[in-house]
This record gives structure tokens, C-alpha cells and sequence, in this order.
């Protein structure tokens, strides 16, 4: 399940996404920006997967969000298949959503309570045909529909039922098979298995590896759990407070971390295991991610790094290959330029 | 280890009257909880982890649901026949809990002070200024900076991981013989969840406090418990101390459950293990086992009675019919 071909499929170059706030009342108005993300480089080949991880409030939701054009984003840009679509039209944006697709995190908020199966599953279909993109009779619907649904384990017999009949892990199936209706190339992953039970999570993890096999998918999986990120993906990139500070091929990542917060992060994960947790060491990080309102000088983890140095607080570092693309931001593999 | 138990548990059942049916939360739930231990019950959602908790505090709501049946002695005696008054003075003192989410616990339009001074005069019955002295101190135990100050402030100027700090404190304040944390960290991050687990656990061993914790991530206990019990569909499958547990578990959803969760540990492409099927609908639940729609090694027998609990040693039993009398 490699990458099979050297084909990028997404190019995500210096996104930016800041989101104006004002606080206080008429006279103690203060305005800013909440600097959401703040210049993340991404590039997807075909058929590979690349993991998003991180923290509450680091950005990979927003990330994943600008890059399928649901928030405009501030800078940057972002290229599917050769097609910047920053500055594309509304309606070259809707063409190329035929090939992005998104599967969401809460599978009871992102399923209209009001439609049954069908008509979620069928929707993007009866969309893109009426915006004359793709042709599809009422009969091929109802034929890919029933297809869709089996591929990813739900009965046809299913397809007047509406969300709330189902359990969590069926209505994320209903959520993947949606997301499979319009055939894409790529698909945007935001948390699909956080809201799952620990049993039912690792059937989604595999009928996404299973799918992937089947259709050629290529992958942007968010999850905040290392050890399921670690499974699906073939590359990592850590991000914390926007920016991406550690990328590289998964397992390298888990065997060679090289960012203080990559290495704190693996070792505040849980491992099933008690005769091993017993002998871990934990690296506790003191202190909360902190508020990503302020403009940053220096590193954005400094604060809460126990590595750092004076000359961290003075520039931001770049993420530098470190030797065999794996890519870090951190002065203690590169000198400030 | 010592063997003093201060918390019995025989045959709790919690029955909840829904328009579908009869739904067993809790259908004959039994344990041990030993002084300064720390019991993790285990499960996915809908198993009846928080309601054996609830039960056990006596917060069950009432209607729709009512204690069925089952003892829950503590410190000889038993809860679940005392007064309300008695188990008023039992809660939050000898015995507290803390929450998933420590927002909805925390009431928004009072300042921690207020908060935490109420049940140290109630319980304790120290005059306010001592009462609030003891609040700085607990919240200062609970690594909260600058104590003196944040604790006249409001909850939402804390952040999560310093909310569950603050109900932390709050239920340690009184210094109570058991704590139940149910799901203490799984609003949080990965990060700041080390740190909580890390401060209860440092915290618990000072003041000698018996933690209860539940939670659905097989990782958090490994890291935390002594005992281990496994419950699926309102009863414990599995029961015994948390090393054997790990390395040899005998029931087929235990088994299954340890297998089907990614490790970092071990990096491996191959395919993840996962348990066919759906957890069950435990409304109108007939009297077989559970699992056995979903278990590799059903028999005969799984489909047509609960199996009996195997005493595998002191410690250790299991309900699954491949072990003890049915085999």
C-alpha cells in the first residue's frame, strides 16, 4: 500500500489561515487574529497517506479545511492534480471537489438526521449531476448507492433508514461511503475514527486500508491518537500551534523522533501494556498549548520545550531535512539562517 | 498491597423502565476495592461503566431508572440501604468523583473559591477562612500556579486541563477514602492528559485515596491500575490483576479488545485485528451471553444461557463458558 506512483496530487505550499476576532465593547475594542495556521507546506503523492497529528487547537482541522476550500484561505496556495484552486472560480472549485472528498469526525452531526441513507449517500451524485458534471440516470444512482453501501459493510436493505437507526460505527460507514460516491482521488479524513469505540475503530482503520488497496485512494488523515496515525500512514507531519514541526516517514517518526515535542508527544501515549508503561519514562510537558492570537518571534514551542536554547527565541525555525527527507523545525539539527 | 477491603460490590443491578423496554445498564456487577488500590473498569460506550459508579453513589435517577437488586458495602456498611442523609454526608467526603467533562461539573457563575469552600465547611466543618486556606493548599497539591489567586477566578478562565486540576483538588479536598474518575481524561490531550494521570496517581499515593477509574483506552490503565475489570453489556466478563490481564486474557472480547488496538510500540504493517459486529443493543437483552454473536469460539451453550463466573484464582474470574464448570 505504498505509494505507487510519483504522481503529487496535492500541493500545499505557505498556508495560511488567520481568522479576524474582536473582543471588548465599543471602547476597549481590541482586534487581532487568531493565526490559525500559519504557513504549513504539504505534498500528497498518489496513493500514499499522510497523517496529520497533533493537539487540540494546532491547526489540522483548519489545514485540512482551507485546503478543501471551506474557509478561503488567507495566504498561500493550493494545487490538486495542477490546479491551483486559491484563486480558482466558485464553480471550478465545486469540479475539483469531485476529487476531494471529505469523511468527518462526529458521524451523529455530519449525517443530516432528516434523510435516510439514500439520499446521503446519493446526494453528491444528484448534486453533480445537476450541476452538469457528471450524467447519471435515477436508475445509476440507486444502482451505485446499493454498490456503496455493501462495499463498505451495510446492507442495501439499510437504504431507507435514517441515521439515528444506525450505531456509531455504521453511520461513519454511511459518512465513507458518501465521501466514495463521486469516485475522488483524494480523500480528507478529519478524525474519521475519534468518536468510535475501541472495537469498532479498528474495523473502520482497515475497511480505510481496504478501500485504499481497492480504489487507489490517496489519503490526508487527521487523528490526534499516535498509534493510529502510525497504523494508517505512510508519511507524518506533527503540527503544533500551526505550523507543521516534524515530517517524515512513519516509521522513522516512532523510532527516531527528533523534535522535543514529537518526543514528548509519543511519550505521553498510553501503550496497552502495564509491564511496559511501568518501565517508560515519560517526558510530562508542563504547561498548555499556548493561544495562537500572538504573532511569534521565536520558536512556537519555546515555551514549554525543555531543550531550548537562546537563539530559539530569536527566529522561527524552518522545517529542514534532517538526512532521508525526514524534515524537521528545530535549531538542535540546523543553525538559524 | 493489603487485602483490607473498603469497598464491596455484590450483584449491583441498575435497571432503567425506557418505552422500548427494560434496559439493564447494570445486571449483576460484583468486585473488590482494596485500600490504596487503584481498579480500572474497562469498556466501550454503553457497557455500564459510569452507571455501576453512579449506582454506587446512589445517582441513579429516578424514574426512569432504579437500583435493581445487589449490596455495595463500604466501611461496613451498606449504601445502598442508608438514608438519604447518610449518603449525602458519605459523598463528596469519604467518597468523590470526578468527570469527563470538568466544564459541566464546575458551576459557571461561581468562583472556584465559592465552590470548593462549600464542601470543605459541610464536610469538614472548618469556619470559611480556614475552609479557603485548605482550597489554596489543595490546589497548590494539584499544580495549579499561583494558587492565591486563580482560586477567586471563574472556571472558564481556566483551560481544560486546569479545570479537571480544580476537580481534582475538589474531590481530594476532603480527603476521601475513595476517588471515582470516570473518563478523567478523555476530553483532554494526549499531553495534558499525562499530567493528570500522573497527578492522580502521585496524589492518590500520598493521601492513601482508592481510585476508581474509568475509561474506554486500555492504555490509561495499563499505565494506572492494579486490578482490571472488563465489562461488556451491563456485566464484568473478566476480572483479575492488570499484569495478567495484559499478558493472558481469557475472554474472547478481552483477548479480541487488547488485539484490535494499534501500538506504538510495535510498529507492524500488518492488519489490524478487529472484532466483527456490533456492540449489542442492550434493551430487552435476553439471557445469553452477550458476546456470542460477535465471539470466534461461540458454542451451543453462549446462545442459550449466561455462562457462570469462573474463579480462576482469588483474584481472578472470568464469564465465559470456555473456562470452569461449562467446559
Amino acid at each position: 500500500m505504498s505509494a505507487n506512483s510519483n504522481e503529487t496530487i496535492l500541493e500545499v505550499k505557505d498556508l495560511k489561515m488567520h481568522f479576524p476576532y474582536s473582543t471588548g465593547s465599543l471602547w476597549t475594542k481590541k482586534k487581532g487574529f487568531i493565526y490559525a495556521v500559519d504557513g504549513v507546506d504539504l505534498s500528497i503523492k498518489k496513493g500514499e497517506t499522510l497523517g496529520l497529528v497533533g493537539e487540540s487547537g494546532c491547526g489540522k482541522s483548519t489545514t485540512l479545511r482551507a485546503v478543501a476550500q471551506l474557509y478561503k484561505p488567507t495566504a498561500g496556495s493550493v494545487c490538486l492534480k495542477g490546479q491551483e484552486l486559491t484563486t480558482a472560480t466558485p464553480a471550478e472549485v465545486m469540479k475539483a471537489r469531485k476529487d476531494m472528498q471529505i469523511v468527518f469526525q462526529d458521524p451523529y452531526a455530519s449525517l443530516n438526521p432528516r434523510m435516510t441513507t439514500r439520499d446521503i449517500v446519493s446526494e453528491p451524485m444528484r448534486i453533480f449531476t445537476k450541476a452538469k458534471i457528471l450524467s447519471l440516470s435515477k436508475t445509476e444512482i440507486d444502482e451505485r448507492v446499493e454498490q456503496l453501501m455493501e462495499r463498505v459493510g451495510l446492507s442495501r436493505f439499510f437504504k431507507n433508514r435514517y441515521p439515528h437507526e444506525f450505531s456509531g460505527g455504521q453511520r461513519q460507514r454511511i459518512g465513507i461511503a458518501r465521501a466514495l460516491a463521486l469516485k475522488p482521488d483524494l480523500m480528507l479524513c478529519d478524525e474519521p475514527v475519534s468518536a468510535l469505540d475501541v472495537s469498532i475503530q479498528s474495523q473502520i482503520l482497515n475497511l480505510f486500508k481496504d478501500l485504499q488497496e481497492e480504489f487507489g485512494l490517496t489519503y490526508l488523515f487527521i487523528a490526534h491518537d499516535l498509534a493510529v496515525i502510525q497504523y494508517i500512514s505512510n508519511r507524518i507531519a506533527v503540527m503544533y500551534l500551526g505550523v507543521i514541526v516534524e515530517l517524515s516517514d512513519s516509521a522513522e517518526l516512532y523510532t527516531k523522533p527528533l523534535h522535543p515535542y514529537t518526543q514528548a508527544l509519543l511519550s505521553a501515549a498510553p501503550i496497552p501494556d502495564p509491564a511496559i508503561e511501568r518501565k517508560r519514562k515519560r517526558i510530562i510537558l508542563t504547561g498548555d498549548v499556548p493561544s495562537p492570537d500572538k504573532r511569534r518571534i521565536g520558536c512556537y514551542f519555546y515555551d514549554r520545550c525543555s531543550k531550548r536554547m537562546d537563539k530559539c527565541a530569536n527566529s522561527v525555525p524552518k522545517l529542514r531535512d534532517a538526512g532521508g527527507g525526514h524534515q524537521v523545525a528545530c535549531y538542535l539539527y540546523h543553525e538559524p539562517a | 498491597m493489603t487485602d483490607d477491603v473498603i469497598l464491596q460490590v455484590k450483584d449491583l443491578k441498575a435497571y432503567f423502565k425506557l418505552d422500548e423496554g427494560l434496559l439493564k445498564a447494570v445486571d449483576g456487577v460484583s468486585f473488590d476495592l482494596r485500600k490504596g488500590e487503584t481498579l480500572g473498569i474497562v469498556g466501550e460506550s454503553g457497557s455500564g461503566k459510569s452507571v455501576t459508579n453512579l449506582a454506587i453513589m446512589r445517582l441513579i435517577p429516578s424514574p426512569p431508572g432504579r437500583i435493581a437488586g445487589g449490596e455495595v458495602e463500604f466501611m461496613g456498611k451498606d449504601i445502598l440501604k442508608m438514608s438519604e442523609e447518610e449518603v449525602r454526608k458519605i459523598r463528596g467526603n469519604k467518597i468523590s468523583m470526578i468527570f469527563q467533562d470538568p466544564m459541566t461539573c464546575l458551576n459557571p457563575f461561581l468562583r472556584i473559591s465559592t465552590q470548593m469552600v462549600e464542601t470543605i465547611v459541610l464536610h469538614q466543618g472548618l469556619d470559611k477562612k480556614a475552609a479557603k486556606d485548605k482550597a489554596i493548599e489543595m490546589l497548590k497539591l494539584a499544580g495549579i500556579p499561583a494558587p492565591e489567586k486563580r482560586i477567586d477566578q471563574y472556571p472558564h478562565q481556566f483551560s481544560g486541563g486546569m479545570r479537571q486540576r480544580v476537580m481534582i483538588a475538589m474531590a481530594l479536598s476532603c480527603e476521601p477514602e475513595i476517588l471515582i474518575a470516570d473518563e478523567p481524561t478523555t476530553a483532554l490531550d494526549v499531553t495534558i492528559q499525562a499530567q493528570i494521570l500522573e497527578l492522580i496517581n502521585d496524589l492518590s499515593a500520598r493521601l492513601g485515596t482508592a481510585v476508581i477509574l474509568i475509561t474506554h483506552s486500555l492504555g490509561v490503565v495499563a499505565g494506572m491500575c492494579d486490578a482490571i475489570c472488563v465489562m461488556y453489556a451491563g456485566r464484568i466478563v473478566e476480572r483479575g490483576n492488570a499484569d495478567e490481564i495484559f499478558a493472558d486474557p481469557k475472554h474472547p472480547y478481552t483477548q479480541g479488545l487488547i488485539k484490535s488496538v494499534p501500538r506504538l510500540d510495535k510498529i507492524s504493517t500488518q492488519r489490524l485485528y478487529s472484532i466483527p459486529g456490533q456492540p449489542p443493543n442492550v434493551i430487552n437483552l435476553p439471557d445469553c451471553c452477550p458476546f456470542f454473536p460477535r465471539c470466534e469460539r461461540a458454542m451451543d451453550v453462549c446462545k442459550t444461557k449466561y455462562p457462570k463466573v469462573a474463579e480462576l484464582s482469588a483474584k481472578r474470574s472470568v464469564a465465559c463458558w470456555l473456562y470452569g464448570e461449562g467446559k
